[in-house]
């Protein structure tokens, strides 16, 4: 059993106790436990449940490569699950609970699967639940589903705020241990701009508990008087408890600052994500230690090696009374001096080599331990706690020579280099025979926009897994004891058969074990990539940190071909989970999406107003009265419009300025119809189609000058539209002397609209707006009531209409104005709604509801828009192929329902027969149906075969729940055909 | 072929599963085939799989530059539905669906296909009518779907949030029949299904060269030495225009990234398949219970299977914002695949310049809930020479006559 | 997050600055082009697993499009320079042609 010991705890403040609970019952800890160690300092050995069998299982590790100690943290609206113990700091009142597990984590129904474990080896589903058809749906993946997963979310959403910050530097070092600081250095003295992140809160990685000199110092005492050095420098900024997460194209650096995990609630954002623009990436990210496979290495108390000696080092826990060390190599003995110098004991050492005869085993031997050469793990005994190892030969089968009692095995099989940095991009991997492990290879390193190397690796995450290796390649000096090699260890024992291949854990997380590695290789999944994914090998949380290359190494073994044949998987980033929270960061709520606001935008908010989305826009769609429905409101605005006086907020209209001596002639290009003739003084309506001969928008050109036009585009086009003009300006015709402007939001504009605008603009007073001043489809500059102002006569609505622009910030002012003037006529703001029934009313297309992205100007009646003069507009040889001059294409028509009601907008006109696919043939469809106030009956334009040549032709169109309904083809103008309501 | 059954698997636990046989063989490559499919993702090895079983040409080889379904079909978020707008569309995805529908039981491996049902949410009211449009027009192609109120979509989807401060959910399209599958069961089963036919699959076999002989074709040069045909079927996503090239022609095709990531595993917290396409993000939950997410692609041309950061971002923002539980969540994974997008972002199912050589490509984003589908109109254009009705509006000759099938118009996305 | 220098106003932008504007150095056939000749340019790419040669706009920067040389396996930006021409620089070809032995040429 785990627990506190009396003296030690580097780490540690005991005069700082904590309280925290975990499944509900209460613990102590101190500042400066991880919640990994507060809770085995409790006696708390087993932590969770495996994913698949539901074992049993404790912690394997110290760090960010635990597999299955992850928790429930926090409640409520708070909780976060599948948290990782081994990186969470204890805090007071932390409160966690274990995972995957009913009704208890003593006593886990789940567990079932581990008695039948036999029958779900990798891929038993690939091969099973096929029968019946439908119970996949309703009955074998319900089940799995909720026995899958690991812990709960959260039910409501997260209170916490996020951040996220840029930075820039020249080098940029992931990893605060002792090859991170003397990288940092280095740089410093070169002058170079240096970030330093370290993922835990502690500087100096593993040196401190390891132990050995550098420059003559104790590592502790050499990376503090670092840290005071480098603190004197102004162009090094030094973090803690930040996680250089992923290394991205052209060296972009994502990095994940947990702020306030361990201060919750003291209003500081959560986390921070950093990018981070740097010269170059170090990656001096360390190595991890790997397990051994043997059966049963993953009961609750075996443990990798270097943890244990990190738990009774940096936070004074033993995780056994007696520990047994099963290793491959020497740097396990260090966790025997470790344990025998925190007063536990050490049953014996179980070293796989035949011979043990380094420095380290003779200091271990001195200290009187029984060191087993070339022996290995035959069985671990015990369910929810370590009892016994069972000893036997690691050249042999198995057979138990020996069993040893104890409560703590610590397993080393080696270190892997961690190159995730370095390999997110690109940079590539070499096999190192002699330290068994994949490491960077400098010649390949990913590299950047220049072609400049982007990431390097320097210490252990480079291969130099020993203090004197790490320290030479910084140019340090550095003492520690020799290590004699290891011996690659994959299986233990080496001739382990079935049954023991069977208990031997990969994968902890997911409970993948050696034989299904090997039942992967034999069915011919023996890419790696298939391996991993047949066997759900190092896809588990942790991500395979611990077990991608045994697994590796075993799937070799099977196929009998050198591990780097076989080959890696790919690294991705992030290195461990960073929170969705930070990747939003602060663009949520209002700051989700930029938001554009017109001059009058408060004036509609304070009305009320009932609002749609267009593009960043949020533009009315009508203006409800009390208890009026939108439907009423619409109707309501239409009326009055038509007998009275409407205003529209018709600000978000694109405008762009184009000016210059070649402008007419580009416009001509632009525009399907002629605008270079366009007089000044004029407005005309025009079309832009795109190179694909495809509407693309429309809208009023006004001619302003000799010089410059003004071209409307629609709300949505705006930007859209002037990058297109920017595009054939810089890109095509570069010597044409032309200049475009985007003054959308330079002015506000309000369409007055109805028999009586013309009263309410006289009323205001100051220019002339006579019919015969400014006739339909002019325009004039002037003043009204004192406002500078270009009244353009233009009509969307079929009405007397006046659209009326002023600069922006008078919008409001004018509005206003406009507002109280008309009370006497009845004036009424009008909405987007109102707009597009009154322009269908009239058989005026609207572009995203005639237009769809595959209609061009001859399918909508536009041919009087198309220029027959012009040798090219964009969008004219387009409209040459033959399936746009097809005499077959559906065009536009207005639809009458037979009883009055109203069509259902998008319903297609049925044509006799299938086609070849068994598809009910068409011959039409509705693009904008309305209830009509004016006609007080439904109106709708369609695209329809062959339709201006079939008038009165009636078509059936099915609809909701069978209904067939009748339409008749009628023409698209229901309003005012002759046009005099808008020339009035 | 050893027949999978829960029996075959009870009878292998009692000798520690070491009776299984291989589920394809990895043979070296003859001298000749009657067709070549180069590229065994899901779209090949399923055109190899038909050209079998449906036209009976069975001395064929996949051969595949990496490992079989090591491109997009292993790599996608495994989205299934055919709720497409225009006709040629919605009846190629929706033959590949009826297909996905019996696929276990065909090819005797459980492709887990789980229809548990697809909401695309209508979050303007453009979009209200662009779905709606689709209902009618799914109506009359046969296809169920149906337009749902957002009320609806909140007993669906517990956790949305149906009123975002930007754009409220007004309802969404749904198709009941819609939903995921496993990826690479459904590379597994096909590959496994055309070995047991006797089909070569050649993997780590990488095409260099394509041979012809007066505009026909010969065979191809590879890295494990050149292999001659009667026909070539090029299926390779992403890589399409690099085979095209090798043949001495273009293509309508360009090749970029389409990212996607998961979450932790968690407990379910969604049971059916949402996308919403005006802040485009998409999501669902895997049987493993990793949240499986997704936007829209990065543009620049790049064949790395790396896009670039700021598209997570902006998903993940939206994602956020419209289930703001999983902002305490964490994301544990992410990856790209190499998308070729065509000039209307529809496929190309297409004899070309060459006789005999056919491609089948472009499936852009939505390429995984095509698999059979386009696998059954492959086949058929191959064994006939000529295509069938579902691949012959997908023909290359579309973009010349200006015949394009675009369903961005539903204000859709294909993914 | 790609990073190409705007060689209108100096500035090493981030891709979410910029604009992807697809392959460069199209030639536009309009009006009396044989269809082949249009469908070439309106729609079949290049699409090299390698240099590409391509455009992209300044968009929240100095507005302007300029042209890139960029691969497309390893992302090195080989050059940057006006929109306005029909043809690469000659120096950024020589550059191209000594970082990339067996390159087959921008056309």
């Amino acid at each position: 059993m785990s627990t506190r010991l009396s003296k030690g705890g580097r780490l540690i403040d005991r005069s700082k106790p904590l309280s925290f609970r975990f499944n509900g019952a209460p613990m102590r800890g101190f500042a400066g436990d991880s919640l990994a160690a507060a809770l085995l300092a409790n006696g708390q050995v087993l932590l969770g449940r495996s994913f698949k069998y539901h074992r049993p299982r404790g912690l394997i590790a110290s760090g960010a490569e635990e597999p299955n100690a992850l928790v429930n943290l926090g409640r409520n609206a708070r909780v976060e699950p599948d948290q990782r113990v081994t990186t969470t700091e204890l805090f007071d009142g932390l409160e966690a609970a274990s995972q995957n597990h009913w009704p208890s984590l003593d006593f886990d129904i789940g567990a079932i699967n581990n008695t039948f474990g036999k029958l779900f080896p990798a891929g038993f589903y690939y091969k099973t639940f096929m029968f019946p058809q439908i119970a996949w749906k309703y009955l074998f993946e319900p089940v799995i589903r909720r026995a899958a997963g690991l812990g709960t979310a959260a039910k409501e959403a997260d209170p916490d705020r996020y951040e996220q910050a840029y930075a820039y530097c020249d080098v940029l070092v992931a990893g605060g241990g002792v090859a991170g600081l003397a990288a940092a250095l280095a740089e410093a003295k070169a002058g170079k701009r240096v970030i330093v992140m370290e993922q835990t809160p502690f500087w100096g990685g593993r040196a401190p508990v390891d132990g050995g000199t550098i420059e003559g110092l104790a590592p502790a005492e050499w990376i503090d008087r670092t840290l005071d050095l480098l603190a004197t420098y102004p162009n090094v900024q030094l973090m803690t408890r930040t996680m250089v997460a992923g290394l991205h194209n052209h060296g972009y650096a994502i990095c994940y600052e947990r702020v306030a995990d361990h201060t919750p609630g003291d209003g500081r954002p959560r986390h921070r994500l950093w990018r981070v623009r740097a010269g170059v990436t170090v990656a001096a990210t360390g190595a991890i230690e790997r397990p051994l496979a043997f059966a049963g290495n993953d009961v609750p108390g075996v443990m990798l090696a270097s943890a244990v000696r990190d738990y009774i080092v940096n936070w004074a826990v033993s995780p056994g009374d007696r520990v047994v060390i099963v290793t491959n190599n020497d740097d396990a003995y260090r966790t025997a001096l470790a344990v025998l110098d925190a007063g536990l004991t050490v049953e014996a050492v179980v070293d796989a080599r035949e011979r043990a005869g380094g420095d380290l085993p003779q200091l271990v031997r001195a200290r009187g331990v029984r060191v087993m050469e070339g022996r290995g793990i035959a069985g671990v005994m015990g369910h929810k706690a370590v009892t016994h190892v069972q000893v036997c030969s690691q050249a042999g089968e198995g057979g138990v020579t020996e069993t040893l009692e104890c409560d703590c095995v610590a397993m080393s099989g080696g270190w892997s280099p961690v190159v995730h940095i370095f390999s997110h991009v690109g940079g590539k991997l070499l096999w190192d025979e002699a330290g068994a492990m994949f490491r960077p290879d400098a010649t390949r390193a990913p590299t950047g926009p220049d072609g400049s190397v982007l990431a390097r690796a320097v210490g252990a995450a480079n291969g130099h897994l020993t203090l004197d290796a790490i320290a030479a390649e910084a140019g340090l000096s550095a003492e520690v004891e020799p290590e004699a090699p290891l011996a690659p260890v994959w299986v233990m024992p080496a001739g382990a058969g079935q049954a023991l291949r069977f208990k031997a854990f990969l994968d902890y997380q997911n409970d993948v074990k050696v034989s299904d590695v090997e039942l992967a290789a034999r069915e011919g999944y023996t890419s790696v990539e298939h391996t991993k994914r047949y066997t759900t090998l190092g896809m588990a949380s942790d991500q395979g940190k611990l077990s991608n290359i045994n697994g590796l190494a075993i799937l070799s073994d099977s196929l009998g071909q050198p591990i780097p044949t076989t080959g890696t998987t790919t690294f991705r980033p992030p290195y461990t989970p960073i929170s969705f929270g930070a990747m939003a960061g602060e663009a949520r709520g209002d700051l989700f999406q930029p938001m554009r606001r017109t001059a009058m935008q408060d004036w509609h908010e304070a009305k009320g107003y009932h609002w749609e989305p267009v593009g960043f826009w949020r533009r009315p769609y009508c203006y409800p009265r009390g208890a009026e429905s939108h439907r009423d409101a619409v109707n309501r605005e239409i009326t009055n419009a038509r007998t009275n006086v409407g205003l529209l907020d018709a600000s978000t209209l694109g405008k762009i300025l184009v000016k210059g001596p070649d402008a007419g002639k580009f416009l001509d290009m632009m525009y399907t119809n002629m605008m270079s003739t366009l007089p000044v003084g004029k407005c005309r309506y025009g079309l832009m189609c795109n190179e694909n001969g495809f509407l693309s928008d429309d809208g009023v050109v006004v001619r302003l000058s000799d010089d410059s036009w003004l071209c409307h585009t629609t709300s949505g086009g705006a930007d859209r539209i002037h990058a297109h003009m920017e595009d054939w300006l810089q890109c095509e015709w570069w010597d044409w002397k032309v200049y475009t402007a985007n003054l959308t939001e330079q002015y506000a504009q309000i369409a007055v609209v109805g028999p009586k605008a013309r009263k309410l603009l006289e009323k205001l007073g100051g220019m002339d707006v006579s019919k015969e001043a400014l006739p339909f489809m002019t325009w004039a500059e002037g003043t009204l009531a004192g406002f500078p102002v270009r009244v353009y006569r233009i009509s969307f609505s079929g009405e007397l209409s006046y659209e009326i622009a002023v600069p922006a910030n008078m919008g409001a002012a004018l509005w206003e104005a406009l507002n109280t003037a008309g009370e006497e006529f009845g004036a009424m703001p009008y909405g987007t709604e109102a707009l597009h029934v009154m322009r269908a009313e009239k058989g005026f297309i609207m572009i995203g509801d005639e237009t769809d992205g595959t209609v061009i100007p001859q399918d909508l009646g536009l041919n009087w828009a198309i220029s027959k003069k012009k040798a090219d507009y964009l969008g004219k040889r387009a409209q040459e192929r033959s399936f746009m001059v097809s005499p077959d294409r559906w065009r536009l028509v207005g639809l009458e329902t037979l009883d009055g009601s109203v069509l259902p907008d998008g319903v297609y006109a049925v044509a006799e027969g299938n086609n070849a696919n068994g598809q009910r043939n068409t011959q039409g469809r509705v693009t904008s149906s309305y209830y009509s106030p004016t006609l007080k009956k439904g109106i709708a334009m369609g695209l329809v075969l062959h339709g201006p040549e079939r008038m009165g032709e009636i078509l059936d169109f099915p609809a909701d729940k069978g209904a067939v309904i009748k339409a008749r083809i009628v023409d698209p103008c229901f309003y005012d055909k002759e046009g005099e309501k808008a020339d009035a | 072929m050893r027949r999978y059954s829960i029996f075959a698997v009870a009878r292998e636990a009692l000798r520690y599963h070491s009776g299984w046989e291989r589920a394809w063989r990895a043979p070296e490559p003859k001298k000749r085939y009657d067709v070549i499919v180069v590229g065994a993702g899901g779209h090949g090895l399923a055109t190899a799989y038909y050209l079998g079983k449906v036209h009976g040409i069975k001395n064929v080889a996949i051969i595949e530059k990496g490992w079989l379904g090591g491109g997009n079909s292993g790599r996608n978020t495994t989205i299934i539905r055919s709720n497409y707008l225009q006709d040629a569309s919605a009846a190629i995805f929706e033959k590949a669906l009826q297909l996905y529908e019996g696929l276990s039981r065909d090819l005797n491996y459980n492709v887990m296909f789980s229809p548990r049902g697809l909401l695309m949410l209508a979050q303007s009211e453009h979009e209200v009518r662009g779905y709606k449009r689709t209902v009618y027009a799914n109506a009359l192609q046969d296809i169920k779907t149906e337009w749902i109120s957002r009320e609806r979509v909140k007993e669906l989807v517990p956790i949305i949030n149906l009123d975002g401060p930007r754009y409220p959910v007004l309802g969404a399209l749904y198709q009941e029949r819609g939903g995921t599958a496993r990826h690479d069961a459904v590379n597994w089963g096909y590959a496994r299904a055309c070995d047991a036919m006797g089909m070569d699959i050649i993997q780590q076999c990488e095409v260099t060269g394509i041979r012809t002989e007066n505009g026909e074709v010969r065979g191809v040069d590879t890295t494990k030495g050149a292999i001659d045909c009667g026909k070539l079927a090029v299926v390779v996503a992403g890589h399409s225009g690099v085979l095209a090239n090798m043949a001495g022609f273009r293509l309508p095709v360009e090749s970029c990234p389409l990212q996607a990531w998961v979450s932790e595993p968690i407990k379910p917290v969604i049971d059916v398949v949402v996308m919403a396409n005006l802040v485009h993000c998409y999501i669902s939950q895997s049987d493993k219970g990793e949240l499986v997410l997704g936007g829209g692609i990065d543009h620049p041309n790049n064949y790395t299977q790396r896009g670039s950061w700021y598209t997570l971002e902006e998903t993940t923002r939206a994602l956020v914002e419209t289930y703001p539980i999983i902002s305490r969540l964490k994301m544990l994974r992410q990856w790209g695949g190499i998308m070729d997008i065509t000039g209307d972002h529809s496929p190309i199912i297409s004899k070309t310049p060459v006789r005999n050589m056919f491609m089948d490509c472009g499936w852009g984003t939505g390429g995984f809930k095509a698999i059979p589908g386009s696998g059954w109109a492959m086949a058929e254009l191959v064994a006939r020479g000529e295509p069938g009705p579902l691949a012959a509006p997908f023909g290359l000759d579309r973009f010349r006559e200006g015949r394009f099938i675009d369903e961005s118009v539903a204000a859709g996305v294909a993914h | 997050m790609l990073t190409l220098t705007c060689p209108c106003c100096g500035v090493t932008a981030e891709e979410t600055e910029l604009t992807y504007g697809h392959e460069a150095h199209l030639k536009r056939f309009g009006p009396g082009s044989t269809d082949a000749e249009f469908e070439d340019y309106l729609f079949n790419r290049k699409n090299p697993k390698g240099v590409h040669f391509e455009r992209w706009r300044h968009s929240y920067g100095c507005g302007k499009w300029f042209l890139a040389a960029r691969s497309t396996v390893t992302l090195e930006v080989y050059g940057t320079y006006s929109a306005q021409t029909t043809e690469p620089p000659a120096e950024l070809i020589a550059k191209i042609k000594e970082k990339c032995p067996g390159w087959e040429g921008w056309q």
